[in-house]
Formats: C-alpha cells, sequence, structure tokens
C-alpha cells in the first residue's frame, strides 16, 4: 500500500511543466490536489515514471468571475471554493454540490480541476460541469490552447478526450441565470461515493417549464445530461404528472453499473426518487427565488 | 534556512524537506514516493499518527497541514516542503490533556486507540472553527473518520462534553 517509486518535478513555471509532459508522454502524470491519484498509486493502479507537482507554479490557484462565466483555475481546492461566497452567488447549486465531495479533509487537497480530469463516473463535478456548459482549457506546448466543450471532455470511466502532452489550467462555467437548482444525491454514509446522484436546473414561466437540465452522476459510465428540449417538456405545467413522466422517461434510459452497494435496476429506482425529490426543491427554490440562499438539503 | 531546489529529482533520490510541526522547526529527507504519514513516523519519529487503510478512507492518519485537516497518506513528504504541520503530538505538548482530550478521556471515547490520533486531529479542528457543534455537526464532521470499536455514540458524546465545557468556559 505504498506508492510504485517514480520521479518527481516541481516546475516553476506552465511552460516547463508543459514541456514535461510533452517529453514523458505517457509516462508524467500531473500532480495537483492528489486526492485521487495518491490513492491509485498506492493501490497501484498506477504507476508513472514521473509526477509533475503544480504547486510551485504561480497564478494557478484563482477564481475569476468574468461577466458570463466563471473561471476556476486547476489549483483550486474544493474548500477554498466552498469559503468563496463570491463564486457561490454566482454558481449556486456549488453550494449544495462542494459538501458532497469527500470528506473536509479530502476537500481541503482536492481540486475541481482534477475531479473533472479524473472523470470517475460516481464524480459530482463532472455532472454539474457538463449541465453548465462548462468549458475545459487545455494547453500544451505544441498545440497551443484547446477549449474543450464538457460534452466533448468525458468519454467514458476515467477516460476524457485530454491529449498526453496537455494539462488543464481551467475549467469555465457558463452562469445563465437559473430560477432554481439543487444537487442531490444518494450514499450509504456522508462522504461516500454516491450511489445515484442528480445536478437539477429549472427556470419557470407562470409556472410552466421553460428550462430545465437534469445531469447525473454515477448512473452510468460518465455523466449524463438532459434539456428540456431533449425530453419535450418546455412549456409543460411541472405537476405531479410531469414529474412522474420525467422521473420514468430518465431513469429508464441511464443505464448504471451494478456493483457491490447496489444493482443496476436499484440504481435506476435512485435515480427516479432523486429525480422527484429534485424537481421538487428546485421548483420550490425558483418560487422562492432563493437559488442563492444557503440550503441545508441534502 | 535556505537550500537548493531542483526542479526534477529522480525516483531514488532522496529530496530535502524542510517544515514545521507541532511548531517546531525540523527536517528530513525522503524519496518521493514517499507518503508524509510515513516521514512523520519514520524519519521524524513522530508515530502518534497512525496508518490504517494507507488509501484515504479511515481518517485515521489525518494531521493538520496549515491549519486544515488533511490525509497524511494522501499527501506526499516532498508536498509538505514549507509548509506547518501539526499531530497528535502536537495537540498536547506539555504532556497534559487539552479540554478535548479530557472530556473524551471521561467519556470512554477509545477503546483500542487506532483512530484517536485522527479523530482528535479532525475534532479539534471542528471546534476550532465551530465551537458549538450540534451532534449532526460532529458527526459530519468524523464521517471520513472509521472506529470499529466504539460505534462512535462515545466519541460524540465526548466532542459534544468538550464543546459544552470549551463554551462554559467562555
Amino acid at each position: 500500500m505504498k506508492p510504485p517509486a517514480f520521479s518527481y518535478a516541481r516546475p516553476t513555471s506552465l511552460e516547463e511543466a508543459l514541456l514535461m509532459l510533452s517529453e514523458n508522454g505517457p509516462d508524467a502524470r500531473i500532480l495537483a490536489g492528489g486526492q485521487s491519484l495518491i490513492p491509485m498509486l498506492s493501490l497501484r493502479l498506477a504507476r508513472p515514471a514521473l509526477l509533475v507537482d503544480l504547486a510551485r507554479i504561480p497564478a494557478l490557484d484563482g477564481i475569476e468571475l468574468g461577466n458570463d462565466s466563471v473561471s476556476i483555475s486547476c489549483m483550486v481546492r474544493e474548500s477554498q471554493a466552498e469559503r468563496s461566497e463570491a463564486l457561490l452567488r454566482r454558481i449556486p447549486i456549488l453550494r449544495d454540490t462542494l459538501p458532497l465531495i469527500g470528506h473536509e479533509a479530502i476537500r481541503n487537497r482536492g481540486t475541481l480541476v482534477g475531479s473533472l480530469c479524473h472523470a470517475d463516473p460516481a464524480a459530482e463535478l463532472p455532472a454539474v460541469a457538463l449541465a453548465l456548459d462548462a468549458v475545459v482549457i487545455a494547453r500544451s506546448s505544441a498545440g497551443g490552447t484547446r477549449r474543450i466543450a464538457a460534452r466533448d471532455f468525458f468519454l467514458g470511466p476515467y477516460t476524457t478526450s485530454l491529449r498526453e502532452d496537455e494539462l488543464v489550467t481551467a475549467v469555465e462555467l457558463a452562469d445563465r441565470p437559473w430560477q432554481g437548482a439543487c444537487f442531490l444525491e444518494v450514499s450509504r454514509r456522508r462522504g461516500d461515493f454516491a450511489m445515484a446522484g442528480l445536478a437539477a436546473f429549472l427556470t419557470l414561466e407562470g409556472g410552466a417549464i421553460r428550462r430545465l437540465r437534469l445531469s447525473f452522476c454515477a448512473t452510468g459510465d460518465r455523466p449524463t445530461l438532459w434539456t428540456e428540449e431533449d425530453l419535450q417538456v418546455g412549456g409543460l405545467d411541472l405537476d405531479d404528472g410531469v414529474v412522474e413522466h420525467l422521473a420514468r422517461v430518465t431513469s429508464t434510459a441511464l443505464e448504471p453499473i451494478a456493483d457491490v452497494h447496489g444493482s443496476a435496476s436499484y440504481k435506476k429506482q435512485l435515480a427516479a426518487v432523486l429525480v422527484r425529490r429534485g424537481l421538487r426543491l428546485a421548483q420550490s427554490r425558483a418560487r422562492a427565488g432563493a437559488t442563492a440562499e444557503p440550503s441545508g438539503a441534502r | 534556512m535556505p537550500h537548493e531546489e531542483k526542479a526534477l529529482y529522480g525516483p531514488d533520490e532522496r529530496v530535502e524537506i524542510q517544515l514545521s510541526v507541532n511548531g517546531t522547526p525540523r527536517r528530513g529527507a525522503a524519496q518521493p514516493r514517499r507518503t508524509l504519514a510515513d516521514f512523520l513516523r519514520d524519519e521524524l519519529q513522530l508515530t502518534g499518527t497512525h496508518l490504517g487503510c494507507e488509501h484515504g478512507v479511515c481518517g485515521a492518519c489525518t494531521v493538520m497541514v496549515d491549519g486544515d485537516p488533511v490525509r497524511s497518506c494522501l499527501m506526499l513528504a516532498v508536498q509538505a516542503h514549507g509548509r506547518e504541520v501539526v499531530t497528535i503530538e502536537g495537540l498536547a505538548g506539555d504532556g497534559t490533556m487539552g479540554p478535548l482530550q479530557e472530556a473524551m478521556w471521561e467519556e470512554h471515547s477509545f477503546q483500542c486507540g487506532f483512530c484517536t490520533p485522527g479523530m482528535l486531529i479532525q475534532l479539534s479542528h471542528l471546534l476550532q472553527s465551530n465551537p458549538t457543534p450540534n451532534e449532526t455537526e460532529v458527526r459530519d464532521s468524523i464521517s471520513g473518520n472509521l472506529c470499529r470499536c466504539t460505534g462512535y455514540e462515545s466519541i460524540v458524546r465526548g466532542a459534544m462534553a468538550a464543546a459544552k465545557r470549551l463554551s462554559d468556559a467562555d
């Protein structure tokens, strides 16, 4: 249960780090928060020849609040984001989402961008990123900057469209205002991996659905997103019948992976429960205009 | 204490590490693969930090780094260079127990003692950041710390008693 031997680099500039990646290809791995990478090393699921630690590179730990998007740099830790009231006001769903990621001691080291790059199917942030039309900013020494839309980024379990020589310097989240949003998940114990998770975003017009996004995690090999258009519910009143319809349609289509904690059909059932709860919570927040308020709801 | 820092270290190279541990400047050296937990235990002889699962699940190895609890098995020793670390040894430097330790002792919060260092670090941080936690907040705080003896009830009781004692003293 000890990490295998590796070389260790701590470059002091981004250019230096990118060069190390391009020279070492698949043998190099980026070390940001390390909360997924180091367990993988200890379990010998990964055996990189070189770890490139980003900690000494200045200016990779900022949260920038732009006019219609926010940019979160690759060394921003989850606990740092949790404490950024300005960020939480702009992307209120993070208030629900961030406390669900691991435990406090994990969030004190783990980074948001690292969670996206790790692409664990059970992770919460990829589902949020997908729903918020996130753009991943990937840099490489040969190819300059590539902007990758979240829908093109997550390819499968622990698999992204990132190339071996690329480093994600930041993620941009679009903050189109939503009237009501929430993140809910079911896990066996607080902080454990989700057995099913849902990010729900809702904007109403006179009680009817104007815009809707339902983004699931832990219910397939990657996050799964539906919009009001996909689901053909734009303009419908969000009543019991529509809620039930949405719970059935989405949970039926999901393809969760059975594991020791539950069968695929059990996880579909959880997804349906989350849709019912999530839509009701998003609806009540939309009505109250209360998404910016702290909420203890889980 | 200036020393030469390189940008790249080989797998067998011992990297010099300078850090503060429990308020005292310490220095040592470790291969890149060595975790902070092993560095504290083997290099600095601070064996109060316990290693249970060694992959970030059990919480026994929790220490404070720059004031925040982290898993010392999920941090490399080289990453702790220049940081301030507090271990269980730092909670009672002069050999007397602090209020949290005393309350937990009285409430029989520990049996085998394996989870104790992680529990104490995590809970002392909780009481620093939230001096009047309710029981749910105590349970949330230690949700990442496994105890196989107590069923947690006596640990929660001890933390609540410490919180009460600390707020009564104010």
